[in-house]
């Protein structure tokens, strides 16, 4: 198979950036699109270019490096699949595909198509934990979870942080990320202690770092690779609206 | 070169409480003195630099990663093992404890493994009480499922995603200490080299990698959880980033690098469909919980597996195995699975598969039941592979996973290089020469929670070498060394790629030091490393600049350090001649084909010592004291 590949390419946070043609050839459908992209860097470099920068680790779909937006889809065509994930099977052979980075205010490109994440990691510091030193924890069994209460903690808990969401959002907003950690720790008695200041903090954090509101468009949840669903965003509100509701009454 | 292990005295059971009433403490008020530097943030490193923020001491935890929650530890599909024995099917410490020691054909250290084992119920309670979403039973209690070489259900579970529960656990954990002040972390920072200041590490060189800017961190004492070296056979189910510099680093500043051959191949990974590809995938042993794995008896059979009647099947492993079964420890299953494909009997693209099929088990529990257990797994397989599994028998193969080998530590977990602690997969002390599954997340959270932050305060207590200043001339010394590589590599400036040598590298170490190994294949592989070695130093083309994101240096760093680590690798696999675990020598073997171990002259720990570059290294032997069990032919028949 054969692309032409309209690829963004920054030198770094100050540049402006720009789409460049590059071809990619001799490609197989089973080479998963990074491999696709491993193979152009290889020509690149062989002829004196410089290789394109994308973020990607585990290449298996749960370390939430790997981003861009294929053909104006994070994480390109397929439902329920990361970019590693996703397979030049998916492709046309001859398709023109555009490939750019992850774009969101919070999130500044720092070269190509690698962006700056880390607003996500400071907003899990202001309150997305429960509150245990090592060693203080009671015997795993004296608290029981339904079955069904411990699995839907999953379903919440499943997101990689990989921001897919952001940036499939026409304002930027990170509350699918925020809502499935409020929710995965709200469905837990561990996490009832903190549940009100955690909600607090975290949207705090959140509107800190310049990410958007909800419109309800549901983008989010059709681009999330773990199937998060926008009854997250829904759970945030309302732990966000009765804990400033006690506030407002306590204080 | 002292390889004093300081193993407590006393029986077995006690040697963990009686190192724990020896160990010096620091006060509170004295801890927020001491700075620790964490290097790496997957299991071991998080949960080590969590806990040590909350006792107090001000630390520093660096990653590659542009966040501490990616590192590879999230990867982990299927369980971690602990000696609840909630399901009441007679697990105990003691059964744990010599289930990973037999796991490990006897070349793991007993009071590592005892205390382990002691720990692994602490480690559930911890990871529970964080919140970490584990499987359950309806009556609202935790769920277990059984793994390879043991015959109870003691593995904990959180769906096929077990690895990223637990690393979401710590990365919180990790970050509230982050939150609260006392930890600060430095993410997309690689380490560089590590600074000895007379005689204790004491300090480390890192590499920002969206500026190239090279900077000092000194401390009281350094932590190294950086994982494994799998991926110097660059196909591996490791990340891409997985890489080896921090402790090769350490290893030429005096850490002794322990059983650097043993290197665990995983038995169940979806096959290599081409050259191009970049890793492997696994699939997780839980799936031989319900899974058969068979090979057609005919050679070259090529009809679809559906149109192979029962009867022209082999399920090599309960066959070969019947007591264990398709939950035979992942050395052998993965030799069976070889041996299969060597006879010609191996199916899919260049015979190099068998099947793993799930047909009995979704006519036993329906396919609602399998998908529940197993559908992220089935997801992953379907789409690398555009197979389902519940209509076809999966295709597997081994492909290298884990490596039991690394920097040699004593029981408090700390290196030959006083300072240096090593903790997680980058130390070599609980596997032994075979890793069971879903005792890699025990130990790394073992080490970093329970086991680091106590030994570590004994070090700092006692040590005689106080933190130096990070301008110190060592300082200054250790960044031009790392700016005099870095401006080597950019300056080779050839025409060939750096995967292009990884791939070969990758190559020699498979067919050489793989599955199986012998002397001439070791020799040949021994010639060939360094000759590879001096073409990349000519020919490699790492473009751009030290300045700058380069993510083509990245990776020539990592792999010039690969280059030099698999030479010690076939070393030391020359050097062990005998066969244990996953060390397959040709040479010796049973009739069956098991291996032949040598307990008269290779029970020890054989641990490297660096000479200089110019000089080979030398082969130190800690002896292996077998008090509690005695050494046997591990049988799983």
């Amino acid at each position: 198979m054969n692309f032409i590949l309209r690829i963004w390419r920054q030198k770094n946070a100050a540049d402006e950036g720009r789409f460049i043609e590059v071809p990619a050839r001799d490609i197989t459908p089973e080479m998963s699109f990074l491999e696709m992209l491993d193979v152009v860097n290889d020509e690149v470099t062989k002829a004196g270019g410089d290789p394109v920068a994308f973020d990607h680790d585990c290449r298996e779909g749960v370390c939430g490096a790997c981003s861009l937006v294929i053909n104006g889809e994070p994480h390109g065509p397929n439902a329920k699949a990361t970019t590693c994930q996703t397979y030049m099977r998916s492709f046309r052979d001859g398709e023109t595909i555009t490939v750019e980075p992850f774009r969101a205010r919070a999130f500044p490109v720092l070269k190509d198509l690698v962006t700056d994440r880390s607003a996500f990691d400071r907003i899990i510091q202001a309150g997305g934990f429960v509150s245990v030193n090592t060693g203080q924890a009671p015997d795993a069994n004296t608290l029981p979870i339904g079955k069904d209460a411990a699995e839907k903690a999953f379903d919440s808990a499943a997101c990689i942080g990989c921001g897919a969401c952001v940036a499939a959002c026409k304002n930027s907003s990170a509350m699918l990320f925020v809502g499935a950690k409020i929710t995965h720790l709200g469905l837990l008695p561990q996490g009832q202690p903190e549940r009100d200041r955690r909600a607090l903090a975290m949207v705090a954090q959140m509107d800190a770092e310049k990410f958007g509101n909800c419109t309800n468009q549901y983008e989010c949840q059709a681009v999330c690779p773990k199937e998060i669903t926008v009854a997250n965003i829904a759970q945030m509100n309302r732990d966000y609206l009765v804990a400033s509701l006690k506030k407002l009454f306590a204080g | 070169m002292n390889l004093d292990s300081k193993i407590p005295g006393g029986p077995m059971a006690q040697k963990w409480d009686r190192r724990r009433a020896e160990i010096r403490l620091v006060n509170p008020a004295n801890k927020r003195k001491f700075e620790v530097i964490v290097v790496g943030s997957g299991l071991a490193g998080a949960s080590a630099a969590a806990t040590l923020g909350e006792l107090g001491y001000r630390v520093k935890c660096f990653c590659f990663q542009d966040s501490a929650r990616r590192a590879h530890s999230i990867a982990a599909q299927g369980g971690i093992n602990a000696a609840k024995n909630y399901p009441n099917d007679g697990d105990s410490v003691q059964r744990l404890f010599y289930d990973t020691i037999k796991g490990g054909d006897f070349r793991a250290r007993e009071a590592n493994v005892h205390r382990l084992a002691e720990v692994s119920v602490n480690i559930i309670d911890q990871c529970v009480a964080q919140g970490v979403p584990f499987g359950r039973e309806y009556g609202g209690l935790l769920a277990n499922r059984s793994f390879g070489g043991a015959q109870v259900s003691r593995t904990f579970y959180a769906r096929g995603a077990t690895g990223q529960q637990l690393l979401l656990g710590a990365y919180q954990a990790l970050s509230r200490q982050v939150g609260l002040g006392r930890v600060q972390m430095f993410a997309r920072t690689e380490m560089l080299e590590i600074v000895v200041v007379n005689g204790h590490a004491k300090g480390v060189v890192v590499r920002d990698l969206v500026t190239g800017k090279i900077t000092s961190h000194a401390a009281d004492a350094v932590v190294l959880g950086t994982g494994g070296y799998g991926n110097a056979f660059y196909l591996s189910t490791n990340a891409q980033g997985c890489n080896a510099t921090a402790v090769w680093r350490a290893w030429k500043k005096g850490a002794a690098f322990a059983n650097p051959c043993f290197t665990q191949i995983h038995p169940t990974c979806i096959p290599v469909s081409g050259e191009h590809q970049s890793k492997l995938t696994l699939m997780s042993e839980s799936l031989r919980n319900d899974g058969r794995c068979w090979a057609p008896k005919a050679k070259g059979d090529r009809r679809p597996p559906r149109e192979i009647p029962e009867a022209e099947r082999d399920y090599y492993l309960e066959r070969m195995y019947p007591s264990y079964g398709n939950l035979a420890p992942r050395d052998i299953a993965s030799r069976a699975a070889k041996r299969i494909c060597d006879e010609g009997r191996g199916v899919g693209p260049g015979g190099r598969g068998v099947y793993l099929d799930f047909s009995d088990a979704l006519a036993r529990l329906g396919e609602a039941t399998v998908r529940e257990r197993y559908g992220n797994l089935f997801d992953m397989y379907h789409e690398i592979t555009a197979e389902d599994a519940c209509e076809t028998p999966m295709r597997i193969y081994p492909a290298i996973h884990y490596v039991m080998g690394g920097l040699w530590v004593d029981y408090d977990l700390m290196s030959t290089l006083p300072g240096l602690f090593v903790i997680g997969e980058a130390n070599f002390s609980d596997h032994g020469a075979n890793r069971l599954g879903a005792s890699a997340l025990m130990q790394g959270l073992a080490d970093g929670y329970f086991i680091l932050p106590y030994t570590v305060g004994d070090y700092l207590a006692t040590a005689k070498v106080k933190r130096p200043s990070a301008d110190a001339a060592e300082f200054k010394q250790a960044e031009e060394e790392v700016h005099a590589r870095v401006k080597r590599l950019l300056g080779v400036n050839g025409k060939r790629t750096v995967s292009e040598f990884h791939r070969r590298l990758g190559k020699i170490l498979w067919e050489n030091c793989g599955m199986a190994r012998n002397a001439a294949g070791l020799r040949k592989a021994l010639q060939e490393i360094p000759a590879l070695r001096e073409e990349f130093w000519k020919d490699v083309k790492a473009p751009g600049k030290n300045e700058e994101l380069n993510q083509a240096l990245e990776c020539a760093g990592r792999v010039a350090d690969f280059l030099e680590l698999g030479e010690l690798i076939c070393r030391d696999a020359l050097a062990r001649d005998e066969s244990c675990g996953c060390h397959f020598r040709e040479e010796h073997q049973m009739e069956d084909g098991e291996c032949r171990r040598d307990d008269a002259n290779f029970a020890h720990v054989a641990a490297w010592e660096f000479q200089g570059e110019d000089r080979p290294p030398v082969r130190h032997a800690e002896p292996l004291v077998y008090e509690e069990t005695h050494l046997a032919t591990r049988s799983y028949k």
